[in-house]
């Protein structure tokens, strides 16, 4: 994306019609005050064209990528972190943070699977949910209640949660009873498309109509965008809060139930996608353009940001780029993403 | 303009658009050295703007911004306070958690290898302040400081800087005539001392007895500039408006027999509120009068609820209502604007009709909690257009409009819930003469149909030209009554505790 560079203060004012400029180069804050307009539009909807524009270099790139099978399995690999990351933009949105996605995530995983092999394997489901939602209400209630920062209370319940799950299943594997009413959700497709595609669509379509379309939606960025506003407004805060933690955290038990699910057993590892969760998600929460500091931002953004992170290393693992390249441009892509859109709103 | 004066500030053609409305079109406006030069219009006229691209606040879309003859682009408040320039904005913006000393040398602090000479700093504080004539604890934290102190800290630190030229932004919307008139005072020894002074307002007296200079605009564009000694209050209005705004005047009813509406008794808070007992009938208009601190504002945002107290019940409509909450005062019936718009009020990232509904959102909602977004937009926009916001866009974010505008959005988010009783807690604070006019009828209009309003404000002619009675507070008491239209300096003399004997 050039406009990841810096904006060349030595371009001349005229910016001659008819000239092929990309949009991005219109955006530069200092080339033509007047274009600036469009510097708001590349900043609210640049990720869109962006997703746009990789999806069709990659199609272009690899015969593959443009395969039935590739893209579902793209979204396949990447419905996990989409289920956390779409619920943890209700949080951010209303001005909070959590840190301890991966830790729900492992410890409902591994909660599921020890109700599955000692209660029976229906069990797992409510198991799960319930875990995930609790272990929400545990962080809204640090942070609302006893007033904690987000940041250090939900980085402190993650180690709590995460040492919890290693101690359940003494660091090992508690392996799922080979029951297809278990297996089904990550193991089997409807019409040619898998349980846990079909579940982030759900998930994600929810939550952006809860946001978008409800009371308690308007309420979350009221919340994040001016709290003591909020509040004299008639919000309850604290209770608003705490539903965002609880629904992030139902979430993460969700994704949990779906790895168990996928694998047949539940893993306390935090070397694999449970210790990554929690910056993936919020990598793409912050990709798609919904501000960290909240009151700004919608569900479909972070769709739009899980899956160019997840095209990435699909595109990049068809064109066998080394993997390294990967989180560097991931990287690059997230500070110029924020970047721009703070450029733009500084002017 | 005389050739032989240097002027240190020319502004050449400036243009500015905020979302495609302009808020600047073709300004040109030359500012002599060693002038109060003042910035006049109706809210949305762009005098704020025009101030705040001289402070390097923000960067004009067109035109040229010479200092001292020389070109200068400003991208940062930082670079103009370089070339001497310091802005005293109307949203003031100190560190609150840094004591007053640490923010009036923040960035300039005296240093030897790296290491902040405290003791240094302390001693110049002191001088500043003697120079000045201000009092003021330089150890206490600005978060813990009233919004007129927060001001003195920006002014100290505009003078600390050594700046040439300072642009205050309506630096006194929210100080009281006593501390005007020191801002006044300083002022006019800065002038003398050969500094420039430019200075946005909306208060044309002010302007009159202050300004070298006036510039007139009118929609962003340049109405005229000259000699303020040749303005009266009628030729600026008429500059502004175009027309001459009439002047109000309230018919106030006497002896109301009508209910009570809220009846608040021996209301307490440690330290802040001491036993404070009122009533408001219906359709009365109680004005609440007194000085910065003497708790007018804390017994405001106790009552409605923002506020915890220690003792004390309120009751409306004959009710005792345990209000812990601002949802519980909602609930009975209450409706309170807060003091800042910004800090308490808007929500600036969000649209004229998400800021109107917010209080109510069950009103544009289905059963299930789901918006009905057409219905919203409709109710706001014929609220929005009936307070005559400009333009009564619902889509459009708040934080495009002007502040007069933005105000009288807050007073639609609290009229759309019909309230019985209405708080109003500095209800024209930077706002222009005309929307002032407005809302003051607003208010009127609202109190004729039946609504109890509590309207306290630092400009006492404000609460003595609308209230049907007067409460003067002094050091979290009521310490007098007065019927309508009392004279002014017996308020005065109450407020600052002089004279008469207390009556509760």
């Amino acid at each position: 994306m050039s406009a990841t560079q810096p904006p060349d203060p030595t371009v001349p004012d005229a910016v001659a019609a008819g000239d092929n400029v990309s949009p991005e180069t219109i955006a530069a804050p200092r080339v033509r005050w007047q274009r600036r307009i469009k510097a708001e539009h590349v900043r609210d909807y640049g990720i869109v064209v962006f997703a746009i524009g990789l999806f069709i270099y990659f199609s272009v790139a690899s015969s593959v990528f443009l395969t039935k099978n590739n893209l579902l399995n793209l979204v396949f690999q990447n419905a996990t972190i989409g289920v956390a990351a779409t619920a943890v933009t209700l949080t951010i949105i209303a001005g909070n943070f959590d840190l301890s996605l991966g830790s729900i995530f492992v410890l409902a995983e591994v909660l599921a699977a020890w109700a599955a092999v000692h209660w029976g394997v229906w069990w797992a489901f409510p198991v799960a949910l319930a875990a995930g939602a609790a272990m929400g209400a545990i962080n809204g209630v640090l942070v609302t209640k006893l007033r904690i920062n987000a940041f250090l209370a939900t980085l402190a319940s993650a180690l709590t949660f995460g040492g919890i799950a290693v101690g359940v299943t003494h660091g090992g594997l508690l392996i799922t009873p080979s029951s297809s009413v278990f297996t089904f959700l990550g193991q089997n497709r409807v019409a040619g498309v898998q349980y846990p595609v079909i579940i982030f669509a759900v998930v994600a379509i929810v939550l952006q109509l809860v946001l978008a379309a409800t009371v308690f939606g308007r309420h979350l960025y009221g919340v994040g965008g001016n709290r003591d506003a909020a509040r004299l407004s008639g919000i309850k805060v604290d209770r608003t809060v705490i539903i965002t933690f609880v629904i992030t955290g139902a979430a993460c038990g969700l994704a949990g139930l779906i790895d168990a699910s996928t694998t047949g057993s539940g893993s306390s590892d935090m070397s694999g996608l449970g210790g990554q969760l929690a910056l993936l998600a919020i990598a793409g929460v912050a990709l798609g353009g919904t501000s960290i500091f909240g009151g700004v931002g919608s569900v479909w953004r972070t769709v739009l940001g899980v899956l160019i992170l997840g095209m990435i290393t699909n595109g990049f693992d068809l064109l066998a780029v080394p993997d390294y390249w990967q989180d560097v441009v991931r990287g690059i892509l997230i500070v110029s993403a924020v970047g721009i859109s703070s450029v733009v709103d500084r002017r | 303009m005389s050739a032989t004066a240097v002027a240190p500030i020319r502004l050449v053609s400036i243009g500015k658009r905020y979302s495609g409305t302009k808020a600047l079109d073709d300004v040109s406006v030359e500012v002599a050295g060693g002038t109060v030069h003042a910035l006049v219009g109706a809210n949305g006229a762009g005098k704020s703007t025009l101030g705040k691209i001289v402070g390097g606040v923000i960067r004009p879309d067109d035109g040229e911004l010479f200092v001292d003859d020389r070109l200068v682009r400003y991208s940062s408040p930082r670079e103009a306070r370089t070339d001497g320039i310091a802005t005293i904005a109307q949203e003031l913006a100190p560190v609150p958690q840094m004591t007053v000393i640490e923010n009036v040398f923040l960035g300039i602090e005296p240093r030897r290898s790296g290491l902040v000479q405290r003791r240094q700093m302390r001693t110049r504080y002191q001088e500043l302040v003697s120079q000045w004539g201000f009092e003021l604890d330089g150890q206490v934290k600005v978060g813990a400081l009233r919004t007129a102190d927060k001001q003195k800290v920006e002014i100290l630190r505009a003078v600390a800087c050594e700046a040439r030229v300072i642009v205050m932004d309506e630096p006194t919307s929210s100080l009281t005539s006593v501390e005007t008139k020191t801002l006044h005072r300083m002022i006019r020894t800065l002038r003398e001392s050969g500094r420039t002074i430019v200075y946005v307002s909306h208060f044309l007296d002010e302007v009159l007895e202050l300004a070298d200079t006036v510039t007139v605009l009118r929609s962003g564009r340049l109405v005229r500039t000259g000699p303020a000694a040749a303005e009266t209050e009628q030729t600026l209005v008429a500059g502004m408006f175009g027309v001459a705004a009439e002047a109000e005047h309230f018919e106030k009813p006497q002896g109301s027999t009508a209910p009570v509406l809220l009846e608040v008794s021996g209301l307490h808070r440690k330290g802040v509120l001491a036993d404070v007992s009122l009533q408001i009938r219906a359709g009365e208009i109680v004005g609440l009068a007194g000085l910065v601190g003497s708790g007018r504002s804390e017994l405001a945002r106790a009552i409605a609820g923002a506020d915890p107290i220690d003792r004390g019940t309120i009751a409306v409509d004959g009710t005792t209502r345990h209000i812990r909450s601002p949802a519980d005062a909602m609930a009975a019936g209450m409706a309170f604007l807060p003091e800042s718009r910004k800090d308490d009020g808007l929500f600036m990232e969000l649209s004229l009709a998400s800021n109107t509904t917010f209080a109510d959102l069950r009103a544009v909602a289905s059963r299930f909690g789901v918006l009905r977004r057409a219905v919203e937009r409709e109710k706001s926009r014929s609220l929005l257009k009936s307070l005559s916001v400009e333009p009564p866009n619902p889509s459009m974010r708040v934080a495009n409009l002007s502040g007069g505008n933005q105000q009288k959005v807050l007073f639609a988010r609290w009229l759309f819930r019909n309230p019985r009783v209405l708080i109003l807690d500095e209800p024209t604070r930077g706002v222009d003469v005309a929307a002032r006019a407005a809302i003051h009828r607003l208010i009127n209009d609202l109190a004729a149909q039946g609504t109890a309003v509590l309207l306290i404000s630092s400009e006492i002619e404000e609460v003595l030209g609308l209230a049907h009675r007067v409460l003067v507070m002094r050091l979290g008491s009521i310490t007098r009554e007065f019927g309508a239209d009392p004279p002014l300096d017996a308020v005065m003399e109450a407020a600052f505790g002089l004279g008469g004997s207390p009556t509760t």
